[in-house]
């Protein structure tokens, strides 16, 4: 009993009101939780490390980074590269393109799941559920290379794509990763492939926790099948919706530069080259090191700015935010 | 209980309209027809990897079926080197560093499950703060670099060693165990390690195993550090090796005569059979992850849910 009393008593004071009492409250917490301080340690120390440490290294975009004059010892340029940046040939075309492949992947990307779960929801039957599911999960488990390495095959001379493409639209198509105007779409569209189930299942888990009497009450009112999915159910998951968008904004300027590296070629860099296969090809592909931590830098509080915005807006509009 | 839904089930068979039933007949064939969409690569990959090359590179389009049979695509394959020395590695940097990610992140989990601890808050913002900012690919290679992870085993597992993601899904499931068993436990005598062992932790079985599953997916699948940090082709993970055989847009293009480091020999260094080991090293390099994902799931729904929504 004695125990459980000590326990209560620190849980009441963890905001304490009094600041006298502090440094007695942290000799006593450090003396009976020294075990799980010992546990943090290596956590702590990690994120010290990992993430703690390459954000110190940022200044080294206020500077002439030279790897063998080392952090301290390279000269401060001050915002140099920052203007380079901003005034170079490549500053519109990197934005405009990181900004519009997020914008189709919130236009089709985002949504796709959503339909999928909606659909879902309406089967009845859970064996053919459990199919569907099991099989549109299949794609969330292959790696990105082999994903892109399908999207490399398929869009061949020979490829899959190319043929039904060019069945389609009568015209004769060669490798199609080599029209700028078809990589948005391939992107967008390999990225549902690959996600669409997997995505599905947040949303499929707050349909089933929707009160059934809902749809019994409409049941009785004679509202068909598609109604109810638009006016109950789809304004019942919409707290999930909206959190999980404004994640999606917030990753707006950071999207996957793994799948671009794996996709892209000089031929298409006016529509795929995005900032972070900018930073990436100029870092470490040209070892331009200072040039590219001050794109990056720049790239980072946009998406901060984004973020904040949009749980802003969403939170004057809605009950539901992130913070 | 049953027997309600059953006769729930059965009356509205019954009184089935005929908006009902094109509504389901659309909704069954959409369904369908999206799962063939995610179904076919698969098939078209496997098949083709069966299939006789030089069939193979005469064929155009849609794939219904291995054109002929042969396994010289695999044997390749299995007898090459580097592509066995890359499944090694890979095993060794999932094995290694999904145990370094389960431990670390059943610590930092449990740390900010505990509720009374001072310095909780503390460390939530810290870790929280990395989930928005961070420096940036080069500062982060550049220190990886001076800490010594680069070119060596550490450097695939240490920097990957958690995600914050997965510590705040585990978090709120060891918060959502009621407090009372702790309480109990303590009463016994346990210690905070007896607690976490034999309470919490068996408790929380479906989000250690998706959390499990993240982790192990991600490595196995990972490939960008190891391209950034490694130098000797003997240290290379598999997936890397599979991007020199399959991506082969940049500076490390494969050479005529070889893919990705897989030799073939004169009689055979035709296009038709790289296309072929393209093929059946996608399989055997895709499989082993495939057969795991269907036994943890059961779990998803759970664990995914929890922690998103929750978190």
């Amino acid at each position: 009993m004695e125990i459980l009393r000590k326990n209560r008593e620190i849980d009441h004071v963890r905001t304490p009101s009094e600041p006298k009492n502090a440094k007695r409250l942290i000799q006593k917490d450090l003396k009976k939780n020294w075990f799980v301080y010992l546990m943090a340690l290596p956590v702590v120390a990690w994120f010290i490390i990992f993430c703690y440490g390459p954000m110190w290294g940022v200044m080294i975009a206020f500077k002439d980074f030279k790897p063998l004059l080392g952090f301290a010892d390279s000269d401060w340029v001050g915002f140099k590269h920052f203007i380079d940046f901003f005034s170079g040939p490549y500053f519109w075309r990197v934005v405009k393109n990181t900004l519009l492949l997020n914008v189709w992947g919130i236009v089709f990307g985002f949504t796709a799941p959503i339909i999928l779960a909606l659909l879902l929801n309406e089967v009845r039957s859970s064996k053919f559920k459990r199919t569907v599911q099991t099989i549109t999960y299949m794609p969330h488990f292959i790696s990105l290379v082999v994903v892109c390495g399908i999207i490399h095959i398929f869009t061949a001379n020979e490829g899959v794509v190319t043929q039904l493409l060019s069945f389609i639209t009568g015209k004769d198509y060669s490798s199609l990763l080599g029209y700028s105007n078809l990589f948005r779409p391939i992107y967008t569209f390999s990225g549902i492939w690959q996600s669409i189930g997997w995505d599905s299942i947040i949303y499929l888990a707050a349909m089933s926790s929707i009160d059934p009497s809902l749809y019994e009450a409409a049941d009785i009112d004679g509202v068909g099948r598609v109604k109810k999915m638009w006016y109950i159910t789809l304004p019942q998951i919409s707290p999930v919706i909206i959190i999980l968008f404004i994640f999606a904004i917030g990753g707006l300027m950071a999207s996957g530069y793994e799948k671009i590296i794996l996709l892209y070629n000089p031929l298409i860099y006016d529509t795929a080259d995005v900032i972070a296969s900018y930073v990436y090809r100029r870092g470490l592909r040209e070892a331009s090191l200072s040039y590219s931590t001050a794109v990056g830098l720049i790239s980072s509080i946009v998406n901060f700015g984004l973020l904040w915005m949009t749980n802003t807006i969403v939170k004057r509009r809605s009950e539901s935010s992130l913070w | 209980m049953e027997d309600i839904k059953q006769l729930k089930v059965k009356r509205r068979r019954k009184h089935k309209s005929i908006g009902d039933r094109v509504f389901d007949f659309t909704n069954y064939t959409l369904l369908t027809a999206l799962t063939l969409v995610c179904f076919y690569p698969i098939l078209h990959i496997f098949f083709a990897s069966v299939s006789d090359p030089s069939a193979l590179m005469a064929h155009k389009g849609v794939l219904l079926k291995p054109l002929g049979f042969t396994l010289d695509g695999y044997k390749l394959v299995f007898k090459d080197n580097s592509l066995l020395k890359g499944y090694m590695n890979t095993i060794i940097y999932v094995g290694l560093g999904t145990l370094v990610n389960m431990v670390m992140t059943i610590l930092g989990a449990y740390v900010l499950s505990r509720r009374d601890l001072y310095f909780k808050n503390f460390i939530m913002i810290l870790i929280t703060i990395t989930m928005f900012f961070g420096g940036g690919l080069i500062p982060w290679f550049l220190l990886m670099k001076d800490i010594g992870l680069y070119n060596n085993l550490w450097a695939m597992i240490l920097p990957t060693a958690l995600s914050t993601w997965n510590i705040i899904i585990l978090r709120t499931g060891f918060q959502s165990i009621p407090r009372e068993l702790e309480e109990a436990a303590l009463i016994d005598g346990a210690s905070q390690a007896n607690i976490l062992i034999t309470v919490i932790l068996p408790l929380s079985k479906a989000t250690l195993a998706v959390i499990f599953l993240y982790y192990l997916v991600g490595n196995w699948n990972s490939w960008f550090n190891a391209m950034v940090l490694l130098k000797d082709r003997e240290l290379f993970p598999l997936q890397l090796l599979m991007k020199e055989i399959l991506v082969a847009n940049d500076s490390t293009a494969t050479t005529i005569g070889s893919a990705g480091g897989v030799v073939i020999n004169s009689a055979q260094s035709s296009t038709a059979f790289r296309e072929l080991v393209k093929y059946c090293a996608i399989v055997v390099s895709t499989v082993p992850i495939l057969l795991v994902y269907p036994f943890l799931q059961k779990y998803f729904v759970k664990g995914v849910y929890v922690g998103s929504i929750k978190g």
